[in-house]
């Protein structure tokens, strides 16, 4: 098996799935949707042996792929993982046999659409998590885009222009300041192969400009504060899958942009402009932390909980080069890059299943709206448990996966800056605050009105998405080993090259 | 060993997840038997284990058991250490769990949450026994958060009630609020000593003891005083100690059973527990002692006057366990930790034992909580007066009873240490065994003598509770009376303790000189000032209640201001209210609709957009499609250009 072409497998396949799916055709809504699931399922079968036979020692790039792409440009299909995109590469491929097997919900119209959709986009996903080639990566980064355009603006609610318009743009302007970056890199080095980019030298003005780029596309994308705003209007908008997908998966392209394009290819002007970077985490943990609070509709509320949770993940970054100069910090900086990994991981985890608990109760009552619930633990016990369970994740409880990243990130934190971990840590207030209020008013409570007394609990569908992604929750919450270790390698590596300069 | 003690934290949790998951498979009996028999095996097994260390001299055990997490060459391991301090705890908790487990099949059998409820008190065991038995501080950390969990749920047991599930929540938020600080002193624990593993941060701990930290530039401060302030924060929230203490009155929203177990016995003597654990590091800290000293009177006293005006019985005995809980960290903070493990430990037995008494009273009237419709039970339910009186007796410290040996011991040592902020503490101490008195016996009074005020619907169904209720009460009444005399000599004097407690400073040297035996020492209580002040406090209560009813109110009228002070509980509730609830909401709403709106959407996002159209407008009225618009633009535009050269090239 090992000298199969797992990757190229895991990227065409779902791409190949969605094709398929679409010759169906609209009107055998099932046979799409049989198609779809099982083309997820052995795309995510085919992505277990990759954790199997990664190999934890080396930092290198793993299961490689190199063929001319475009040979008059030295561009090359190359593909390669290493421990930092496994991960999330094995978290796309887990959301979204999830979301695929949401098509048996709500959805009724453009059923061979919808799983194509989806589909594709999980190859491009993937592609993007482990393309090499600077440009394979651009068309990849840019592809996505297409899929979600369309799945908010064709199955979204009733708002959708404006969010797809919004979000169209706002990730289009960062993505083509990328683009300029990444020709001007191309023509300085003479290669488009992203690890020959890491070691062109650059003089810290070039450094900057191009971190710069970088940054709107990456900050863009995450999303960091003050370019977040897209995203809670396209959660609204969003059906269920697509807000899953989106705070799961494609968020996660933002942080993994820092780690494998602004971190080592401008490491001096990520050192200069770190303070930036930590002041806006920090930002975001504590400024979106109070707005979520006041939030009157429940993925708007989610949402900025994503905002206020993804900060963890930039702030675990740049705060490396404070923690490099500082004797008695130990190794903080590795555990702050660990820990953003883990909280991507985690946050995949936890967001996809609040979202999909949103879903739940929207299919029932349409309507997103904190005060149109209450009581819902009355009707709906086993569901009621789940929330519980992802509230409480989502707060950061010790024994599930919320907690690993946030606690390993406080505490590397506090190893550059006593006051990054003080902000960091009001997360621990705030996030609690806003989640268990939100449990208390939708959960909790007497039957609130006549919709809340005619619920219906979860369904045998809906108990194994959230059946599935709670035993991940616990799962790593309660053994996160498994997954940081294979991190090890590739962050020293990492961590080794942002600490020479290249200047 | 190793088994032994996966199978102490296992098996509550085994239990748990049984009757969680399959209550209505294995039915109610089902659920109590297996929790009830999961619970038995522990508290077997922790007698077990204390014994082996009072008769087998046995070695502590610190082992690992897995590695939780490896990151930047740190292991983080879920690992037991168990030595006499661990093994005492274990011993209490299991017991007094157990003791619950029992009580809990007569208060909540017409509950229909019955299995959901044992599954949560079995879970709340094996969370609070993983806190006890960690070797580290994530392993602290996991249970410390776990128990706040279990306690978030059983608050909020009744989800249907409002006031449960405003309390539950607000339980929560203000442990989190210790929880921060808590979290902040582990990451200076591990930025400066580079481990979590107890054994080897109380290794190196001497050696930073002069080290320094600067949170403010160019103030250093002293590092131990820094990180045990930190950690004793946490503490604060989960012992509710002032001014974190507004969680734990309305915690008795929940269930009688949990207010016993979880906010009276266990749960909330986890920061006592932990301030013990870490007497390594708080010895090297005079600064940090001498705050924990006066938080610990501070509470101590002025939550012991809060209970002399309360009417609901649970919250009579829970302003007295706040009232309890400061006098064991006052304890701690005279360097006394074996006194305040050991207050900790005969507490745990009197005030469960109150507790479930205050249940038992609530269920013989149907729910009723108010002391003003109680009254004359004693005919009643004989069974719940006389523990009634055993437990308020170890309560105010009558020589003899429990309480006594453990109290006597923390005023003694805080009137012996040096310290800043001794001599205050010792006055708050002092004048609350008053206070404990004086509620304790009006309690006492209210609930069982004069005459019967309730309806004469309820007064002809008060009856004793079934045995499942009153076994629990007598088995807590033995050790109410009588652990003292047996424990209290090696737990405050001997070498009892071994390594387990540091003890730097000897604050209990004046108590062991007059020390003569349980009995002498009770004796020798009758000539001292805390017994005096005790009686009056008794004597008041007895005037007051028993023989002149109506002096009370009189009492009320005279001192208005004094009793609405008390009353309204200080008025913390409002101002956290105002304050942080009411703040919080405005400046999220500030920042949404003025930040996020008005400011990046508003100006910026739409505004983009705005000037774009308006630019395109602007080309497009400037795109007429005339040919002499353009043949006139381009004359201007030459003209301007040539002037412009003309002017430069000068």
């Amino acid at each position: 098996m090992s000298d199969w072409p797992l990757l190229s497998l895991i990227v065409w396949l779902p791409i190949a799935g969605g094709a398929a799916v679409l010759l169906a055709g609209e009107r055998r809504a099932n046979l799409a949707r049989w198609i779809g699931l099982l083309t997820a399922l052995v795309t995510f079968v085919l992505s277990l042996p990759l954790y199997q036979l990664f190999d934890r020692e080396t930092a290198q790039m793993q299961f490689e792929e190199l063929s001319p792409w475009v040979a008059t440009f030295n561009l090359n299909y190359h593909l390669g993982i290493d421990g930092i995109s496994l991960p999330l590469i094995l978290l796309t491929t887990f959301i979204s046999v999830l979301v695929v097997l949401g098509a048996w919900g709500p959805i009724k119209q453009k059923v061979a659409q919808y799983v194509a959709a989806f589909l594709i986009l999980e190859g491009l996903m993937v592609g993007v998590f482990c393309a090499l080639d600077a440009f394979l990566f651009y068309v990849f980064f840019e592809a996505m885009l297409i899929p979600m355009f369309l799945i908010i603006g064709v199955w979204g609610g009733p708002n959708r222009v404006y969010a797809t318009i919004k979000f169209f743009l706002y990730t289009f302007l960062g993505s083509v300041f990328m683009l300029v970056a990444l020709v001007y890199l191309y023509l300085k080095a003479d290669s488009a192969a992203i690890l020959t980019l890491h070691d062109v030298s650059l003089s810290l003005t070039e450094q900057v400009w191009i971190f710069l780029a970088f940054l709107l596309a990456f900050a863009v994308k995450i999303p960091m504060f003050p370019v977040h705003t897209w995203l809670p209007d396209a959660h609204v908008e969003a059906p269920t899958g697509g807000s899953v997908i989106l705070a799961a998966i494609m968020l996660k392209i933002g942080g993994y942009g820092f780690l494998r394009f602004s971190l080592p290819i401008t490491p001096d002007a990520s050192s200069t402009l770190d303070w930036l970077l930590i002041t806006l985490s920090l930002i975001a943990v504590v400024y979106i932390g109070f707005v979520a609070l006041v939030q009157q509709d429940m993925k708007k509320l989610i949402a900025y909980s994503s905002i206020s949770h993804m900060g963890f993940v930039t702030l675990g970054l740049f705060i490396a080069f404070a923690i490099f100069a500082r004797a008695e910090a130990n190794a903080g900086a590795a555990m702050g890059f660990e820990g953003a990994v883990v909280q991507m991981v985690s946050h995949g985890f936890i967001s996809a299943a609040l979202f999909f608990c949103v879903g739940v109760m929207y299919d029932r009552i349409h309507s997103r709206q904190i005060a149109d619930y209450g009581g819902v633990v009355n009707t709906m016990p086993w569901f009621a448990t789940f929330m519980v369970l992802f509230a409480m994740a989502n707060s950061g409880l010790p024994g599930t996966s919320g907690f690993v990243g946030e606690f390993m990130v406080i505490l590397a934190s506090f190893q550059a800056n006593f006051w990054f971990a003080f902000l960091a840590g009001m997360t621990l207030i705030l996030g609690a605050a806003y989640s268990l209020w939100l449990v208390k008013r939708v959960i909790f409570g007497d039957v609130g009105n006549e919709k809340v007394a005619g619920l219906s609990d979860i369904n045998a569908r809906e108990a194994i998405t959230l059946g599935a992604l709670a035993v991940a929750v616990l799962g790593v919450g309660i053994w996160p080993d498994p997954l940081v270790d294979i991190m090890h390698a590739s962050v020293e590596n990492l961590l080794t090259h942002i600490a020479q300069p290249k200047i | 060993m190793e088994n032994q003690l996966l199978a102490i934290a296992l098996a509550p949790l085994f239990g748990a997840i049984v009757a969680g998951l399959f209550g209505r498979q294995i039915g109610r009996a089902g659920a109590h038997w297996i929790t009830i028999l999961a619970v038995a095996v522990s508290t077997v097994l922790s007698l077990d284990v204390l014994r082996r260390f009072l008769f087998e001299d046995m070695e502590p055990f610190n082992q690992n058991v897995y590695t939780w997490l490896e990151s930047g060459g740190i292991s983080f391991s879920i690992g037991f250490l168990v030595d006499k301090l661990t093994a005492v705890m274990m011993s209490v908790v299991t017991f007094v769990s157990l003791m619950v487990h029992i009580y809990t099949i007569g208060y909540m059998k017409d509950d229909p949450g019955y299995q959901r409820f044992f599954a949560y008190i079995s879970l709340f065991t094996f969370s609070m026994l993983m806190l006890v038995m960690a070797n580290n501080f994530l392993q602290l950390f996991f249970g410390w958060e776990a128990v706040g969990l279990v306690s978030y749920l059983l608050i909020g047991f009744w989800y249907k009630k409002p006031t449960a599930i405003f309390a539950n929540l607000k339980a929560f938020l203000v442990n989190r609020v210790g929880d921060f600080g808590f979290l902040l002193g582990i990451a200076a624990v591990l930025l400066y000593f580079g481990t979590l593993d107890y054994q080897q941060v109380f290794d190196t701990a001497p050696g930073l003891s002069g080290a320094t930290i600067e949170i403010f530039e160019g103030k250093p401060w002293n590092l131990m005083t820094v990180v045990c302030i930190l950690l004793f924060i946490g503490a604060m929230g989960k012992s509710a100690q002032a001014p974190l203490h507004v969680w734990l009155p309305d915690s008795m929203e929940g269930p009688t059973p949990i207010s016993a177990l979880i906010h009276a016995a266990t749960m909330v003597t986890a920061g006592i527990f932990m301030v013990a654990r870490m007497s390594p590091l708080f010895e090297l800290t005079e600064t940090a002692l001498s705050f924990v000293l006066v938080i610990g009177a501070i509470t101590a006293f002025f939550m012991g006057l809060i209970g002399i005006v309360q009417n609901d019985i649970k919250r009579v005995v829970a302003y007295s366990t706040l009232s309890q809980l400061g006098y064991m960290t006052a304890a701690l903070g005279a360097s006394a930790y074996s006194a305040a493990v050991f207050h900790l430990m005969t507490h745990a037995f009197f005030k469960a034992l109150l507790f479930l008494g205050a249940g038992s009273v609530i269920i013989a009237l149907h729910h009723q909580q108010d002391m003003r419709n109680m009254g004359g039970l004693r005919k009643y339910m004989p069974i719940t007066w006389i523990t009634g009186i055993i437990g308020t007796l170890a309560l105010i410290g009558f020589p003899g009873f429990s309480g006594f040996y453990s109290k006597d011991a923390i005023i003694s040592a805080v009137s012996t240490i040096d310290r800043a902020g001794a001599g205050f503490a010792q006055w708050m101490l002092v004048a609350g065994v008053f206070v404990t008195a004086l509620y304790s016996f009006r309690l006492l009074y209210l609930t069982f003598h004069g005459e019967t005020r309730m309806d004469e619907e309820t007064r002809s169904h008060a009856h004793e509770s079934p045995w499942v209720v009153t076994v629990p009460l007598v088995l807590l009444a033995i050790p109410s009376v009588g652990i003292s005399w047996w424990a209290a000599e090696p737990m405050l004097f001997g070498d009892f303790w071994g390594q387990a407690i540091v003890m730097e400073h000897d604050s209990l040297a004046h108590l062991r000189e007059i020390w003569t035996g349980p009995l002498g020492f009770a004796l020798h209580g009758f000539v001292t000032l805390p017994v005096w002040l005790a009686l009056a406090g008794a004597g008041l209560a007895t005037y007051i209640y028993l023989f002149n009813p109506g002096i009370a109110d009189r009492i009320q009228g005279a001192l208005k201001p004094l009793h609405t002070l008390l009353d309204r509980k200080y008025w913390f509730d409002e101002i956290y209210q105002a304050l942080f609830a009411g703040g919080s909401r405005l400046l999220g709403k500030g920042l949404w609709k003025g930040g996020d709106e008005a400011l990046i959407d508003g100006l910026v996002v739409n505004g983009s957009a705005r000037t774009v159209g308006w630019l395109s407008g602007v080309v497009r009225w400037l795109q007429t499609g005339r040919l002499y618009t353009y043949a006139f633009a381009m004359i201007i535009g030459l003209i301007a250009m040539l002037g412009a050269f003309v002017l430069w090239a000068r």
